[in-house]
Order: C-alpha cells, then sequence, then structure tokens
C-alpha cells in the first residue's frame, strides 16, 4: 500500500497539555488514567483522512459579516462589533503549505455570548450574526474569514474566570493523524496569561502558537483590521527504508 | 522544524461550529454529518451508537465526535462527496437532548491491511472532542461478531491487558430489525476505553 512509505512526525505530547490539568476544572474527571496505547506503525487507517474540495460550500461560509443577515435583501443587518478579517497560512512542521484542507471555527458574538441554547449569560445575542465560518485553503495553503472580534466571557471555573477573547480554529490536514482543533486568541490580550484552558500549557512558546498577530498591512483602511493566525500540523515524511 | 499549533479543548460550543443541527442552528446547504452510507450503498447497513460517560459515571453530553472508515470492501474514499453513495467520513455529537447519545448510520468496514501485511479487524476510527478534553482522544471500534478477526488484529494485540481490549469491542443489537452496535465510551475510571496515540 502507497501510504505506507509516509509517516507523520511524532506528536509531542509535552508540547500539547496534558489530558489532566486540573487548574482546568473539567479536565479532573474527563481525562484518561491509562497510558495511552502507541501504535507503533501507523497504518492505513491513520495515515489517510478526508479530503473536502467536493463539499459544496455557500459564498459567504467563511463570511461571518454576510453569513447570518437578517434581512439582506435591505443592505441592512450587518453585525455589532470589531470588524476584522482572520487569516493566515496552513503549514506541515517542515514550512510546507497545506493546499484544500478545512479549516472551520466557531466564537462568540462581540458581547462574549454564543449562539447556543446553553449559554445563558446575560450579554444578549446578536440577530445578524451567527459565529460560524468553513473555508478550503488554497493552491499556498493561505486562508481567509472576516468575521467580528469576540467579546471575553465569563465561565464557572474558579470563581471569576473569564475566557481571553478566543475563536476555535479546526483544521483537518492531510490525514486523520494532523487533525486539530485549537484556539486563536488575540495578541496583546491581557486575559491570556489568567486563563485556565490557556494554562494547561506547560510552554510559554506553546502558547505563542495559538496568538493571531495584528496585521495592518493586511487590514483594509476605514473598513477592518487584519489578524495573522498561521497553523502549522504535523510533518509529512516518506519512510524509505520500511522493513527492507 | 516547526512545532505543532498548540491543541486546545473544543470547548461547551463546539457542536455550534462543527455539528450545527446538533445545536439546534439553521444549517448551511451541505453539512458533514451522521449519514456516511446512504440507502444504495454496498454493504451490510448498521447503525452505530453509543454514550460518553466521565470519570463519575456521569454522561457527557456535549461530546462532538468524529469517524473514519473504510467502505464494505476494506477501501478508504477520502473525496468527501454527499452525492456518493457512501463517505469514509462522518461527524456526531452528543447533546442535552436524545438521550445524550450519539449515533453514526453507516456501513460495516471491511478489513484494511496492517502495514505488517496481516489484516486488521474491521474497525471504526474514532476522535473524541469536548469540553475538558485537552487533546482529542483517539480509540478505535471494533465489532462483537468479529471474534476471529479481532483475535487476530495487530492493533488490538498492542493492547497489553486483555481485558482493556474488550472496551473497543462494540455489542451487537437488534432494534426493529435493524443491525445496530453499541460501544459507550469511558474517559477515565472503571472500564476505561483504550485511547490510541499514533
Amino acid at each position: 500500500m502507497q501510504d505506507h512509505n509516509k509517516r507523520f512526525v511524532e506528536r509531542d505530547r509535552n508540547w500539547h497539555p496534558p489530558a489532566y490539568a486540573p487548574g482546568y476544572k473539567t479536565t479532573v474527571a474527563r481525562s484518561p488514567q491509562q497510558a495511552l496505547v502507541s501504535m507503533q506503525q501507523a497504518s492505513t487507517s491513520e495515515l489517510t483522512g478526508p479530503d473536502f474540495r467536493h463539499l459544496r460550500m455557500g459564498s459567504h461560509d467563511n463570511d461571518l459579516l454576510l453569513n447570518f443577515r437578517q434581512d439582506p435583501a435591505q443592505g441592512q443587518g450587518l453585525p455589532v462589533g470589531e470588524r476584522i478579517i482572520m487569516f493566515g497560512r496552513v503549514v506541515d512542521q517542515f514550512g510546507k503549505p497545506v493546499p484544500h484542507t478545512l479549516v472551520e471555527m466557531w466564537q462568540a458574538n462581540a458581547g462574549g455570548r454564543y449562539r447556543h441554547k446553553n449559554d445563558r449569560y446575560l450579554a444578549p445575542l446578536d440577530p445578524n450574526f451567527g459565529g460560524v465560518g468553513r473555508t478550503l485553503t488554497d493552491e499556498q495553503g493561505w486562508y481567509h474569514f472576516r468575521t467580528i472580534k469576540p467579546g471575553p466571557y465569563p465561565w464557572p471555573n474558579d470563581p471569576n474566570s473569564w475566557r481571553p477573547s478566543h475563536i476555535h480554529v479546526s483544521v483537518m490536514g492531510p490525514s486523520i493523524s494532523t487533525r486539530l482543533i485549537t484556539q486563536m486568541y488575540f495578541e496583546g490580550d491581557p486575559l491570556i496569561p489568567l486563563c485556565p484552558i490557556v494554562h494547561t500549557l506547560k510552554d510559554a512558546d506553546a502558547v505563542e502558537t495559538m496568538i493571531g498577530r495584528l496585521d495592518m498591512a493586511r487590514s483594509k483602511p476605514m473598513d477592518c483590521l487584519a489578524y495573522r493566525f498561521d497553523l502549522v500540523v504535523r510533518g509529512e515524511l516518506q519512510t524509505y527504508f520500511e522493513n527492507q | 522544524m516547526l512545532r505543532e499549533t498548540a491543541s486546545q479543548t473544543a470547548g461547551p460550543y463546539v457542536h455550534i461550529g462543527l455539528a450545527l443541527a446538533a445545536a439546534g442552528n439553521p444549517t448551511r446547504d451541505e453539512e458533514i454529518w451522521n449519514e456516511m452510507a446512504k440507502p444504495e450503498a454496498e454493504g451490510e447497513h448498521i447503525e452505530v451508537v453509543g454514550t460518553v460517560i466521565d470519570g463519575n459515571g456521569d454522561l457527557v453530553r456535549d461530546a462532538f465526535l468524529e469517524a473514519w472508515q473504510a467502505d464494505a470492501n476494506g477501501a478508504y474514499q477520502p473525496e468527501y462527496d454527499l452525492k456518493k453513495p457512501f463517505n469514509s467520513f462522518g461527524r456526531t455529537a452528543t447533546t442535552f437532548d436524545h438521550g445524550s447519545e450519539w449515533s453514526l448510520k453507516t456501513v460495516k468496514p471491511g478489513q484494511v491491511a496492517h502495514p505488517n501485511g496481516q489484516p486488521m479487524a474491521p474497525h471504526i476510527n474514532l476522535a473524541i472532542f469536548a469540553r475538558g478534553v485537552n487533546v482529542h482522544l483517539q480509540t478505535r471500534l471494533y465489532f462483537e461478531d468479529e471474534a476471529d478477526a479481532n483475535a487476530e488484529c495487530p492493533v488490538l494485540s498492542r493492547i497489553e491487558s486483555p481485558t482493556r481490549r474488550q472496551t473497543l469491542i462494540a455489542k451487537r443489537e437488534e432494534i426493529d430489525g435493524k443491525v445496530c452496535y453499541r460501544l459507550d465510551i469511558k474517559l477515565q475510571g472503571e472500564g476505561e476505553t483504550v485511547f490510541f496515540d499514533f
């Protein structure tokens, strides 16, 4: 099988957050106590994954300013908040672009309220904001969204825990081995160092991989600011001498 | 070499982003969801269901799962296309409604070869994401009625404890004449599901 000539760089599980991170209380009952079982040799099952080039997307699937408008015919109904472009490149650990891969995102509105029935935070919903986007990277691995900068919100962890502004980001990459869900935080947000979920990471450099950077060059004067968020997925290698 | 972007939990509202219908929100024309096999797909049509349970024995009612499996002939079909009768990829979720079960409508996968040349027993690869799960958990669902293949499977055999192997075996049930397999995923504690690193 051709796929058996591939392998992905091992995931560094000391770089990623551990399953059990008691400062983030929900992990206490949701973390395995047993060791993960290492496959040793990945098979076609792990080395392959879905390709979404034939998924039919709507024209505004990556534009959260327009994809939940209540009354687009009137030219009205834009969401309230800081208009931003969120963009970046998906590359692997060797810097190789990952083209045509699915990038999805979801977020709260400008007030920190999610369009989800379990979110009962008193900040109101925005009738013109849904908070969901998806797109495919282009030939060079670039993706773009247009959205509203989400607000921080309180959550019942410590008596006064607040999430920093963040956008949840999901990327598939070339196989289920590269599958990754993370969160993009915003450069300079003083809530980042206070957050128990950010603190699940032990390494400050790992936190840096989750920070979207203000990019004035990509902003649109008199229209919107831009934040750049590059994603790095596991590197893909060929295994030339397997079983020889 | 660059470092991989760090993982974070999918959080409590993952459904609004990746499981729109389960969140009760409007859906787009095409969504990636749990009907992996249409009625015309080749193979034995099955439903795969289960719950996700935390270390206290309580239901996890906000999990999001992804499935990746071979078709009935043991071939992965990477090209995701809702026009096709079968897709190798699917998504499902548990919510505060519907008994908090996840479900996939699919066909029973065929056998796929391990790189060592041996066939692996039929299986569905599952990834579990949820609030309180910092890096998604990777597991496999095997089938109770494939006992011979399961006994020979080079991946199941990697699990040192035979008792723990059982945590991956879905039980066959028949509901209204339809074949259904159940696998409850236990995140922690007694009967803890085996999770893989690959």
